[in-house]
């Protein structure tokens, strides 16, 4: 365990983020989206976790950030859901692209 | 090098490479495969780390509940066989670019940074221990938070159930 | 309390007959406004008449000179701590000489006016704008600053468009007016400029204090003006040269005078009052005004001299050609204004000297009433006649005895014959111009007989020659409102010559005796005999000499006739010139540069405006980017810039 230098770890978290972020970007598809965003939290996760094991050993704090933040998640991935599909029955797709109508 | 580095880059690598593999692929129920392993990869990490707690919870919340919901939503929606579209022209490039330069720039500040231990006690976790702070009173204890997240659970179910509700006669037609 | 405290109502009592019957003559008073703008300038006439009393008989004098009284001062405008505009009313010789003339003239003609424009639509409109004409003229030659007199200067060229526009549904009448009121205020920019090269170096705008400066040859503002200098020619002949073009443009002089022939467009009354006696020797009031500045400029004084001089002889030859009756007056007004001005130029100031200025004033106000009378004549034959030319009228002695007595009176006054008035203020012109130079007095004398000639050319044509073509309409002479102005002016065109103007108005304010001297003037009243004695000749009774005699002269005739071509040339200026190479290229460069400059901008606003637009495309991973940007942005400048 402690051959492994926190930086490393935060190296992996910090590139499943940006790999998360580049899904959101370039997916046209709304649940695909939503599962890049699913990525991006659990690198988060990942980074609290972390420091609470290597930075403050008899704190817990990390801990529960990370049992918070996945229970956010969940209601999250939920209402989304419920929100493409409201979405799918209005425009009978899923492409982020025909819902444009914020456009100027 | 010990066991316990070369499992660690092991799981690193196989976290990161389904990540990539989940963005990248252009057949959905794939990638929803992808999003899958990965997150099992990540429960992996956290039993390398030694925060079985986490794992487990992982594992029942993100795994058995997020991703099923996930793929339940891809068999509403579409058919899950044929090819998603490409992604706009340009667009791939733009972003490769700023989340490289992201990459390297919070890259550049962890390897930059000198993290210093407060104390040299190695981290145990219990699950006993989590419990009773989870419910204290006292300054570190995390009962509000916890009221709070279950009356946001609850919220989320009638708002999920709110903005999803058919009205019958109209989607009868369009489910057909 | 004096006299002198209403002075202030003299200017102001036309005003308000203008204001009164302005706003309300047509709705509510149509058949009395004649009455009322009547009335208002008689009330004017006798306050002027009264002040003119009190100021030359009473107590003007003091110690044998007529002081400069200023009733009423106030400022209006403070530029500087020395330079300001002031609303003033000043009494001295000439003024007070101008507002009875001014005042006088205005009373007939608005009485002429009750029996000539009866039963005219716009009869309430016509005494407005004559109270305006009478209120600006008064106000002229009260103005204490040389900016009030510029000011009235605007309001009367304005009152005069105005009036000569009259009959505005006949478009010769409107495209006179135009050119009156072009010529007189391009001229208006010569005299503003010239205002301003005065009042920048004398530091001042007062006419007192101006005089008072740029007459002392040790004062510093005198030496600034005299050593400044464009072209080699000293500020203070330009300035004095610039204002003389204003003043030129107003009195009709050559090469402005072009406006004057064509403003005879307007109701014949109205070239009594406005180009006869009163505004057209505007010009001649604002040289003796500044004379005493003129005369420490021999330069200027040269200018108005010659440009006095050529305009009386030009307008006498083509006189001599016009059939149309009120064009011959018109020119006989100009080459009358000339002698006034080059008996100006000839004068210097100050005692013996001085008396070209006192012959020029002379002649100013005996030449008010003879010439008011001749148009107020000519309008009464006019209305008769119910034509203007020459060829319709004859034989007309029958018809209209009172009018042909005071014409005749008008015509003997003007062509210089005693006892009438026009003889005794020529012979002071004439003697002025002998004693300064030889030159001037010699075309002067010319112009005398030319005068008799072709004044007595038209009494013979219109009076006598042959006999009339029938008249049954009826209008006879005219109501007594017509004749009584006549026989008022035909009273004063005679006895004007014994009023001792040589007393009363002087360069100096000192008294300048005149003698009439019989050697002198045997050559001028030989010469004016003569003329009229060939008029006779050749008029009195319809023959074919005249035709013969023109046809001699051949080229030189047609050019007279045809005024020296003057107006065509301006035309070909205008139109060729300033048009084609000045205007057009100006309203390319308007549209197409400075529009194309606005057009331009408003071009680039919008053009970015659309780029900008993009940035709001309706999708969400656009405007995650954009947020990806800024927070990298942030962060960069938070971490690293700002540590």
């Amino acid at each position: 365990m402690n051959e492994i230098p926190l930086t490393h770890i935060l190296f992996v978290s910090t590139a499943l983020f940006f790999i998360g972020m580049f899904g959101l970007f370039t997916r046209r598809n709304m649940i695909t989206m939503l599962m890049s965003i699913e990525l991006i939290l659990n690198s988060v996760n990942i980074n609290f976790v972390a420091f609470n094991k290597y930075l403050f050993p008899e704190k817990l704090d990390g801990i529960f950030f990370a049992i918070f933040i996945i229970t956010i998640a969940a209601a999250e991935a939920a209402v989304a859901i419920a929100i493409i599909i409201n979405l799918y029955r209005s425009h009978h797709s899923i492409d982020v692209e025909d819902a444009g109508e914020m456009k100027f | 090098m010990s066991t316990a580095a070369i499992l660690f880059y092991i799981i690193a690598a196989f976290i990161l490479g389904t990540g990539i593999l989940a963005v990248t692929t252009r057949k959905i129920f794939r990638s929803a495969i992808w999003l899958l392993f990965s997150l099992i990869g990540i429960a992996a990490l956290y039993f390398w780390m030694e925060v079985e707690f986490i794992a487990a919870v992982q594992i029942i919340v993100y795994v058995g509940g997020i991703v099923v919901l996930i793929i339940f939503s891809i068999f509403l929606t579409q058919k899950s066989g044929s090819e998603m579209a490409k992604p706009l022209q340009g667009r791939t490039m733009i972003s490769l670019l700023a989340v490289l330069f992201g990459l390297t720039l919070t890259s550049t500040l962890i390897f930059q940074n000198e993290f210093n231990s407060m104390s040299l006690r190695p981290f145990q976790l219990n699950v006993a221990d989590i419990g009773t702070q989870m419910l204290s009173t006292t300054e570190h204890g995390y009962i509000l938070p916890f009221e709070v997240v279950s009356i946001l659970l609850l919220a989320a179910m009638i708002g999920a159930i709110v903005i999803a509700i058919k009205v019958k006669a109209a989607d009868e037609k369009t489910l057909n | 309390m004096s006299i002198y405290s209403y002075a202030a109502l003299i200017p102001l009592l036309p005003l308000a007959a203008f204001i009164l019957l302005g706003l309300f003559g047509r709705k509510y008073f149509s058949g009395l406004s004649g009455i009322i703008g009547t009335t208002a300038l008689l009330a004017s006439t006798v306050i002027s008449l009264l002040t003119a009393w009190q100021y030359f008989f009473v107590d003007g004098k003091v110690n044998g000179i007529y002081q400069q009284i200023i009733p009423m001062k106030y400022t209006w405008l403070q530029f500087t701590a020395n330079v300001s505009i002031d609303m003033g009313i000043v009494l001295d010789p000439i003024s007070v000489m101008m507002l009875v003339v001014v005042t006088f003239i205005s009373l007939m003609v608005h009485i002429f006016s009750l029996g000539y424009m009866k039963g005219e639509e716009r009869f309430a409109t016509y005494y407005a704008f004559l109270g305006l004409f009478t209120f600006s003229m008064l106000g002229l030659v009260l103005s204490t600053n040389i900016f009030q007199i510029y000011m009235f200067w605007e309001l009367v060229g304005v009152s005069s468009f105005l009036l000569i526009g009259y009959y505005y549904d006949k478009p010769s009448a409107v495209a006179a007016s135009k050119k009156a009121f072009i010529v007189t205020r391009f001229a208006d920019l010569g005299f503003l400029i010239g205002i301003l090269i005065l009042a920048f170096h004398a530091e001042t705008l007062d006419f007192q204090t101006l005089i008072e400066r740029l007459t002392s040859t040790q004062s510093t503002q005198f030496i600034s003006i005299t050593s400044a200098s464009l072209l080699g020619v000293s500020m203070l002949t330009w300035g004095l040269t610039l204002i003389f073009i204003g003043g030129a443009g107003k009195s009709a002089m050559f090469p402005l005078h072009i406006w004057l022939p064509d403003a005879m467009e307007g109701p014949t009354p109205v070239s009594a009052l406005i180009h006869a006696a009163t505004m057209v020797v505007a010009g001649v009031y604002l040289v003796a005004r500044l004379f005493p500045v003129f005369a420490i400029d021999g330069s200027a004084l040269q200018v108005v001299t010659s440009v006095g001089a050529f305009s009386a002889l030009l307008a006498a030859i083509i006189a001599c050609t016009q059939t149309d009756i009120k064009r011959v007056l018109a020119y006989s007004t100009m080459s009358q204004i000339g002698f006034m001005m080059f008996a100006l130029g000839v004068s210097k100031n100050g005692g013996e000297e001085g008396l070209g200025y006192m012959a020029s004033m002379f002649h100013l106000f005996t030449h008010a009433f003879f010439k008011s009378l001749l148009f107020l004549g000519a309008g009464a034959v006019i209305h008769m006649v119910h034509s203007n030319e020459m060829k319709d009228m004859g034989g007309l002695k029958k018809f209209m005895p009172i009018t042909h007595l005071t014409f005749l009176i008008a015509c003997l006054a003007i062509s210089g014959i005693p006892p009438f008035a026009g003889f005794f203020s020529k012979e002071e012109i004439l003697m002025a111009a002998f004693h300064s130079n030889k030159i001037v007095f010699v075309v002067a004398l010319l112009t005398s007989g030319l005068t008799a000639f072709y004044m007595f050319r038209l009494y013979f044509s219109i009076f006598w020659s042959k006999e009339a073509p029938i008249h049954e309409n009826g209008h006879g002479e005219g109501t007594w409102s017509m004749k009584v102005p006549l026989i008022i002016l035909g009273a004063f065109s005679l006895l004007a010559g014994f009023v001792p103007i040589s007393q009363l108005v002087t360069s100096d304010g000192a008294a300048l005796e005149s003698s009439i001297n019989i050697m002198f003037s045997i050559a001028p009243v030989g010469l004016a005999l003569a003329g009229i004695l060939l008029a006779l000749y050749l008029y009195k009774t319809a023959n074919e000499k005249p035709q013969q005699i023109a046809v001699s002269l051949g080229g030189f005739y047609k050019a007279a006739y045809r005024k020296f071509y003057m107006d065509e040339l301006y035309l070909f200026i205008t139109q060729k010139i300033i048009f084609n190479l000045i205007g057009k290229p100006a309203a390319w460069i308007d549209k197409n540069i400075v529009d194309g400059l606005m057009n331009m901008l408003a071009n680039i606003t919008a053009f970015i405006s659309e780029m900008i637009k993009g940035l709001q495309s309706g999708k969400v991973q656009g405007y995650a980017l954009y947020f990806f940007g800024g927070v990298c942005g942030l962060a960069i400048l938070f971490i690293y810039l700002l540590k």
